[in-house]
């Protein structure tokens, strides 16, 4: 009886050491660059750097607009399969997982052939271009997030009769999905949202191939280069990763099950 | 001239038609109910008037306009849904004034409707509330007052208390009744529940199989059913087998017993099988000779339910039931009695041959 209580918790501690242990170890070695005594030397370092700043900046704008992108693609996607196409369904859960089969480094290289300067539509040929077709390769990227997130949203609500509703009302197409829709659907988008951020935070391949300034890249950079600082990016990158997952739970909960909660 | 028109409508879904051919005109302010078991096409016609579904053939009038192949949107018809459909993001107040809102009126107007609603829906005191927050009734007053808040030219309910438990039922549809008297709003209501129909209704339309058996005030519905499906499906009925007798006389045999029909045999000949209708009401167990029709059977069952008491009577092939009320100094009849039970010759009530 004892053993058979003793025994989840041995796996919990081992999981937990598993998990926090190279975490604790990693943290501890970023504060190592004072010699003989712990500092924040490292955090310092990387802050001071402009490159850290101009990269994580460019990063989380090109983020943000994959959020914003990738929103405008799925939700009336994932609104319009479950309205009036519900047999493509299985289809379009397929070609959204994709990019978890496909490679990063296949996506990119079919990209830089596809739309290489000497192409039909040259995305590479100039900066700007560039930055659209990163923006374009995050969202793909993050499909298989956002589309799930979006479509659990969408199957917690009666979208048909929501929408029959609205119409009845006078609601155009526009006022139902921004109006009706997409606030009931909120915690499936920010889900969505904060894992895209997430993902394009850290994202190196498609970063380094398209030869962006993205904070990926830079992270590799450091890495190769120097031996504090890459620790204390890893923990910065770590921290940001979780930060996303708490914003979820704020932001993704549903005001009726805080309510449930509440009683 | 009829208000809201429904002219050869006709709708099918590939190979199967589930609605054929209705031909219906309500007029302006009245009640209008759609009855008919599940899959009759009551729902669907309501949506086609909705404009959820288009016709496969037919015309949708409303006050003389042609509204068939107008989106949703752009009919002006208010809708109640069995779920409720409130947008559970907004609040109360913010659902009732969605519709004005879409319309672009001004904020001043919206806030007096949406009080005005929900003062005649007796809540004004939720305004700020989710629906989340309010029971199944409320969120049902709630739908109605929304539904009706923008001055639609048709208000259409489809199943708007089946989701509800009865003692909330019977209060909210003497409230949609009182509410659609007072503001005149020409209403169809979709139901499976006859009691509804026939507590609500200005009239009756009763759909079988996609086609519509029977229109008519409750009255009508009620007491001359024309099909043996109306007859079954709108109250408790005991359907027989007869023999006519003598066609023009109205004497009729059931079970070798003779009785007379007041009301005809229409469309039969001598010698010919039909069914005829008798309603529980109408019955009298043990009853003195005078009614006009005696049948003598012997007691099949009999269910004591408190303060009525049902009784089963077999002739022979044919067996009706019938309610009486309980007397506690005279114990109900028991199994095996033989009885007589009697009727009017009013109330004996020849069917029509079923279509299809």
């Amino acid at each position: 009886m004892k053993g058979g209580r003793i025994a989840p918790w041995i796996v919990v501690v081992l999981s937990g050491l598993y998990f926090v242990l190279p975490l604790v170890a990693t943290f501890e070695f970023s504060l190592r660059k004072r010699r003989g005594a712990y500092s924040f030397d490292a955090y310092r370092s990387v802050f001071e750097d402009n490159h850290f700043l101009e990269s994580f900046g460019y990063s989380t704008l090109v983020a943000v607009a994959a959020i914003l992108f990738g929103i405008l693609i799925v939700v009336p996607t994932a609104y319009w399969i479950r309205l009036k196409l519900p047999r493509l369904r299985p289809y379009v859960e397929f070609i959204t997982l994709m990019p978890l089969v496909i490679p990063p480094i296949v996506v990119v290289f079919g990209y830089l052939r596809l739309y290489n300067s000497s192409s039909w539509l040259p995305f590479t040929a100039s900066a700007r271009a560039t930055d659209l077709l990163l923006i374009f390769s995050y969202v793909t990227l993050a499909l298989p997030y956002t589309y799930r997130a979006v479509d659990t949203g969408l199957r917690s609500i009666d979208v048909r009769t929501l929408t029959e509703a609205a119409q009845c009302l006078g609601a155009g197409w526009p006022t139902i999905l921004f109006r009706v829709i997409l606030p009931n659907v909120r915690s499936g988008v920010m889900a969505g949202a904060f894992l895209t951020f997430a993902i394009v935070i850290g994202e190196f391949t498609i970063a380094s191939l398209l030869d962006r300034p993205a904070f990926g890249p830079y992270l590799q950079n450091i890495g190769a280069n120097k031996a504090y600082e890459p620790s204390a990016l890893a923990i910065i990158a770590f921290g940001v990763t979780w930060l996303c997952m708490g914003l979820i739970n704020v932001f993704g909960r549903d005001p009726r099950d805080a309510a449930a909660a509440k009683k | 001239m009829a208000f809201l028109e429904l002219e050869g409508v006709t709708k099918s879904f590939g190979a199967h038609q589930v609605v054929q051919t209705v031909d219906l005109a309500i007029q302006r302010g009245e009640f209008v109910s759609f009855l008919g078991p599940s899959g009759c096409g009551k729902t669907t016609t309501l949506r086609m008037i909705a404009g959820f579904e288009e016709p496969s053939a037919g015309t949708i009038r409303i006050a003389d306009k042609d509204v068939t192949h107008l989106k949703p949107n752009q009919r002006n018809v208010g809708m109640v849904f069995q779920s409720y459909a409130l947008f559970p993001n907004l609040t109360v107040g913010q659902n009732v004034g969605f519709g004005l809102k879409v319309q672009k009126k001004p904020t001043a107007e919206i806030k007096a409707r949406v009080e005005e609603m929900l003062r005649l829906i007796k809540l004004p005191q939720l305004a700020d509330r989710y629906p989340y927050q309010l029971s199944g009734g409320q969120q049902q007053r709630v739908a109605l007052a929304r539904a009706i808040a923008t001055k639609p030219q048709v208000l259409l309910l489809d199943e708007p208390l089946s989701a509800l438990d009865a003692k909330i039922r019977v209060s909210l549809r003497e409230e949609i009744k009182a509410l659609q008297r007072e503001l005149g709003i020409t209403t169809v209501y979709v139901t499976h529940d006859q009691e509804e129909a026939l507590s609500m209704s200005d009239r009756i339309v009763v759909m079988s199989e996609g086609r519509v058996e029977q229109v008519g005030t409750p009255f009508e519905i009620y007491n001359n059913p024309r099909t043996r499906f109306v007859a079954s499906f709108v109250g408790t009925l005991n359907i027989l087998s007869a023999h006519v007798v003598d066609a023009d006389g109205g004497r009729l045999a059931i079970d070798g017993q003779e009785v007379v029909t007041a009301r005809g045999v229409a469309g039969a000949v001598s010698g010919a099988t039909v069914s005829v209708a008798l309603r529980p009401e109408a019955l009298l167990l043990n009853g003195a000779s005078d009614l006009g029709n005696r049948l003598s059977g012997t007691i099949e069952e009999v269910d004591f339910l408190g303060s009525v008491v049902r009784v089963r009577t077999r002739f022979n092939e044919n067996a009706v039931s019938l309610d009486t009320f309980n007397n506690p100094n005279a114990p109900p009849p028991r199994h095996g009695d033989k009885v007589t039970v009697s009727f009017a010759p009013e109330d004996i009530l020849v069917l029509e041959a079923e279509t299809g």
